[in-house]
């Protein structure tokens, strides 16, 4: 049986494994700043909120994060046995150029060396609190994940589907927009407004056989030129209460299709609007951290396409990470345990058929347990098991899949 | 600290400990609970599913298999060729799980009322391709032009049918109905294209061969209906058909020989549905019902394999219930559209084998005959007229009872 000696066991392996890590933080020509996890931060400020290296009298910081995973799955009952992966490896650098000026950048490597890709690069200007001005490679802040996505903040090796199959995290295009943030008592809020290059057609003309937004990330070619000439807008509002927690409503949506080429135009345009809200929350007393985020896609599909590509899609995802430990554990001071639990829910094609006037299937329910060890805040060692049921177009009976994860993830 | 304290600080922690471990293994035991043995899921039983190879392959054999399967699976879109217009993206979007297809992805065919060849060659037939890529038109059904609409059979076990001799096939038949049973299948003769190649003793009248595969027997085998259905259904070219259903001009090949001839060698070594019940008295009594009302005669239970390049399909006795002839089946089944030289109201008997599993690619419900206008058993039954008149009104003739075994026989196929 799984169990407590089982569970033992690799708890006593996370800790060995741990025990080499080394953490200079003797070295006085490095300084370790910590993430800021104050009040006054949103997700809007992960970017910058992270734990970097800042290296005497240089006005650089560094830092970043590496993810790596086992995993074992089987799906009605096929199995392609054990693998192990390497799944992202992230380093920022920040910089002050001068006072109220300051840029950002992110990179990772993602699947091994597979994919190497610039997440974030823009340089910020502070006129007022209310008043920034970003330019350059943003994060569209779509959802809350999109923003606050760094591995070793999350208790789950998978990133949300909502966030990933749906929506295209990690989303980032080139483009300029503002942002700001006003506090009063124990309130504040934040907004974000950005115009940058977007989607294209492989949105609706893909591989994955359906309506599929993170298809338009594999196009390198939007970090050089938009593929139609209309900016994609992208906003933000967050409002978070000290007491009460964060939420967030965001909106996205431009025309994604190439309506023309060479100056003729060659199709209709065709838009895509994807409305989101997240939160985020932690009960008091108990700790129970919970954090949540579902939205909605509109796509304009022309009729005479087939309707395995739907016009409709929607999903959420919520986590809720109950620490059941926190202390002093060998030598780490802030360590500690914590069950979470995580349900997503997804369903690609919102609609019934034409011909049949029956529902589209095209969905996936997941859930997964989990247990994360985190020796300090920036480290953590992750045990997950993940149980979906997908459900085909026409509503056949469901494929299941089980998975088991465990793996790390670490700033460093 | 006193010592006191210290033990009170030890009796706490214990406790937190206690409270922390319980916490533990209630969790653990929910994912346990989650079921011991689902934790994994299981494979469905093998009679539960169409998909899978022929037990026995050899190893060599379940590679192709393996590359043929996934060839069925690949999705089109405008960069590996899909369209312009089509009407789907994939083999198996139609035939899902190697099963029966559903409305959302029937096709009209029209354009031919008689021997005489399709009179719309010009204007898209034999096949209307409504959907197109963004950006281009469909086409839409000419005035006038005699159609039918068609729903995908299942695709399993073709490899047994295909590997039945001609000789079988006429022995069969009762062209004349010499026997005065009122049933008189005939094979169906037609042109071929020049690409298939002729299965081993293959019998030829007037330049004409014996097709099998379509709901009208119009194909001759599973390469002569692959590359057809490679550029009818997905607009996808091949050099063995090489014209493009939009621009009506020869285009480069869009998929490749070895990629075709991988999907007929995965056709052809599908298993055959395997019979679930067979020992239930109710099935055992629905099966005799079945031969007493004369379903059998062109539903017939057993056929036998000639020779077959693949062994494990080479004389083989197996139970597809059909004889794939062309039967008369009245005027309410006659959409009054044809192909090669069957009339409008022939249609070749399809196999039945699979059919109680027919729900689970067609979303939980049922779809049967050739435009899937049948919602149950029952219904496909009434529907039979024609040549089928005498044994439909035998079925209706029967029990409840008798009915029920009938039926509970046939979902055992
Ligand atoms: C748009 C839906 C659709 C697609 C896509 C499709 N089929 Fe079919 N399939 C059908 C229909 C409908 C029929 C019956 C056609 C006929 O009567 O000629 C059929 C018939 C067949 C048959 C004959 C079965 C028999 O018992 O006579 C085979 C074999 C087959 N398809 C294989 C394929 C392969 C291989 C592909 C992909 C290259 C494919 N199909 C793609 C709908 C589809
Ligand atoms: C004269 C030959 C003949 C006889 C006798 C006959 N059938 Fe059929 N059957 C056919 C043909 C041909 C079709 C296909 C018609 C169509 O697609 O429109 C068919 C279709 C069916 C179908 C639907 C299969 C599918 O995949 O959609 C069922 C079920 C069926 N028959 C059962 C029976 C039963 C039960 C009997 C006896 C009561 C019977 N048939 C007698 C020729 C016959």
């Amino acid at each position: 049986m799984f169990s407590y000696s089982t569970l033992k066991i690799s708890i006593s392996i996370f800790f060995l494994s741990l025990s080499s890590v080394n953490y200079a933080q003797k070295d006085t020509l490095i300084t370790r700043a910590p993430a800021d996890t104050s009040f006054y931060k949103l997700n809007m400020d992960a970017v910058y909120n992270r734990p970097f290296l800042n290296i005497k009298k240089v006005p650089v910081a560094f830092g970043g994060y590496l993810e790596a995973n086992s995993i074992y799955s089987t799906t009605d009952g096929v199995t392609e046995g054990l693998s192990f992966q390497a799944r992202r490896l992230t380093l920022f650098m920040s910089a002050s150029i001068t006072k109220r000026i300051s840029f950002l950048s992110e990179f990772e490597y993602e699947d091994g060396t597979k994919e190497i890709g610039i997440e974030f690069a823009a340089m910020d200007i502070s006129f007022h609190p209310l008043l920034n001005l970003r330019g350059g490679i943003v994060m569209n802040p779509i959802g809350g994940f999109n923003q606050n996505h760094d591995g070793p903040k999350w208790e789950f090796i998978e990133r949300p589907d909502e966030a990933v199959e749906m929506l295209p995290a990690t989303w980032s295009n080139v483009g300029f927009g503002l942002f700001g943030k006003a506090y009063k008592g124990n309130w504040i809020f934040g907004y974000e407004a950005y115009l940058t290059n977007g989607f294209d057609d492989s949105v609706i003309d893909n591989d994955h056989n359906k309506t599929f937004m993170p298809a338009s990330k594999e196009n390198k070619s939007r970090f050089e030129e938009s593929n139609n000439g209309i900016p994609l807008l992208s906003g933000k509002i967050a409002l978070k209460n000290r007491k009460i927690g964060e939420i967030g409503l965001s909106y996205m949506g431009g025309v994604y299709n190439t309506f023309r080429e060479e100056g003729l135009i060659v199709d209709d345009k065709r838009r895509l609007d994807v409305l989101a809200v997240d939160f985020n929350t932690t009960l008091p007393k108990i700790g129970t951290y919970i954090v949540g985020e579902a939205s909605y896609t509109m796509i304009d599909v022309p009729g005479t396409y087939t309707q395995q590509y739907g016009n409709k899609q929607w999903g959420m995802f919520i986590d809720i990470v109950q620490p059941i430990l926190r202390r002093k554990i060998l030598d780490w001071n802030d360590a500690s345990l914590n069950l979470a639990a995580r349900l997503d829910y997804l369903d690609w094609n919102v609609g019934v058929f034409n011909e049949s006037n029956t529902n589209i299937g095209e969905d996936r329910l997941s859930i997964t347990p989990a247990i994360s060890f985190r020796p300090s805040k920036q480290t953590v060692l992750r045990l997950n098991y993940r149980y979906s049921w997908d459900t085909d177009i026409l509503m056949n009976p469901k494929v299941r899949t089980a998975t088991w994860l465990f793996g790390f993830s670490t700033y460093f | 600290m006193t010592l006191t304290n210290f033990i009170r600080f030890t009796f706490k922690s214990f406790i937190m400990f206690k409270i922390q471990l319980f916490l533990l293994l209630a969790f653990s035991m929910i994912v346990v609970i989650l079921g011991c043995d689902k934790i994994m899921p299981n494979a469905p039983e093998d009679f539960e599913v169409l998909d899978g190879p022929i037990e026995g392959l050899t190893q060599e054999e379940l590679n192709r298999f393996g590359k043929g399967d996934e060839a069925f699976g690949e999705v089109f879109t405008s960069e590996n060729g899909l369209g312009p217009i089509f009407v789907a993206n994939q083999c198996a979007s139609c035939h899902a799980g190697d099963g029966k297809g559903t409305p959302f992805v029937q096709f009209t065919r029209f354009g031919q009322s008689d021997s005489t060849g399709n009179q719309f060659l010009n204007f898209g037939g034999p096949q209307l391709q409504h959907k197109a890529l963004p950006g281009y038109s469909p086409e839409v059904l000419p005035g006038g032009a005699p159609s039918t609409m068609l729903i995908a059979p299942a695709v399993s076990g073709l490899g047994y049918l295909d590997a039945v001799e001609d000789a079988f096939l006429i022995a069969l038949s009762d062209p004349n109905d010499a026997n005065g049973d009122g049933i008189s299948g005939r094979p169906h003769y037609n042109n071929v294209p020049s690409y298939v190649i002729f299965r081993p003793n293959s019998i030829e009248s007037n330049g004409k061969y014996i097709c099998r595969f379509g709901k009208k027997g119009a194909a001759y085998d599973l390469l002569h209906q692959t590359s057809g259905a490679y550029n009818q259904d997905m607009g996808i070219t091949s050099l063995f058909e090489p014209i493009d259903p939009y621009t009506g001009l020869e285009v480069d090949p869009e998929v490749s020989i070895e990629t075709i001839n991988n999907v007929v060698f995965y056709l052809k070594t599908l298993k055959a549905p395997i019979q679930r019940d067979v020992n239930d008295p109710d099935v055992i009594a629905g099966k005799n019902l079945f031969n007493q009302i004369d379903c059998a005669k062109c539903h017939t239970p057993t056929l036998q394999t000639g020779y077959s390049p693949i062994s494990v399909l080479s004389y083989q006795e197996f139970s597809p219930y059909t004889d794939l002839l062309l039967h008369d089946m009245g005027p309410e089944l006659d959409d009054g559209y044809t192909e090669g030289f069957a009339l409008t109201s022939e249609w070749k008997t399809p196999a039945l084998w699979g059919l109680g599993l027919s729900k689970d690619s067609q979303g939980g419900v049922y779809y049967l005959m050739h435009d899937g206008r049948a919602l149950s058993i029952e219904q496909a039954i009434e529907l039979h007229g024609g040549e089928a008149s005498n044994s439909r009104s035998l079925y209706n003739q029967l029990s409840p009872t008798e009915k029920l075994q009938l039926l509970r026989f046939l979902e055992s196929l």
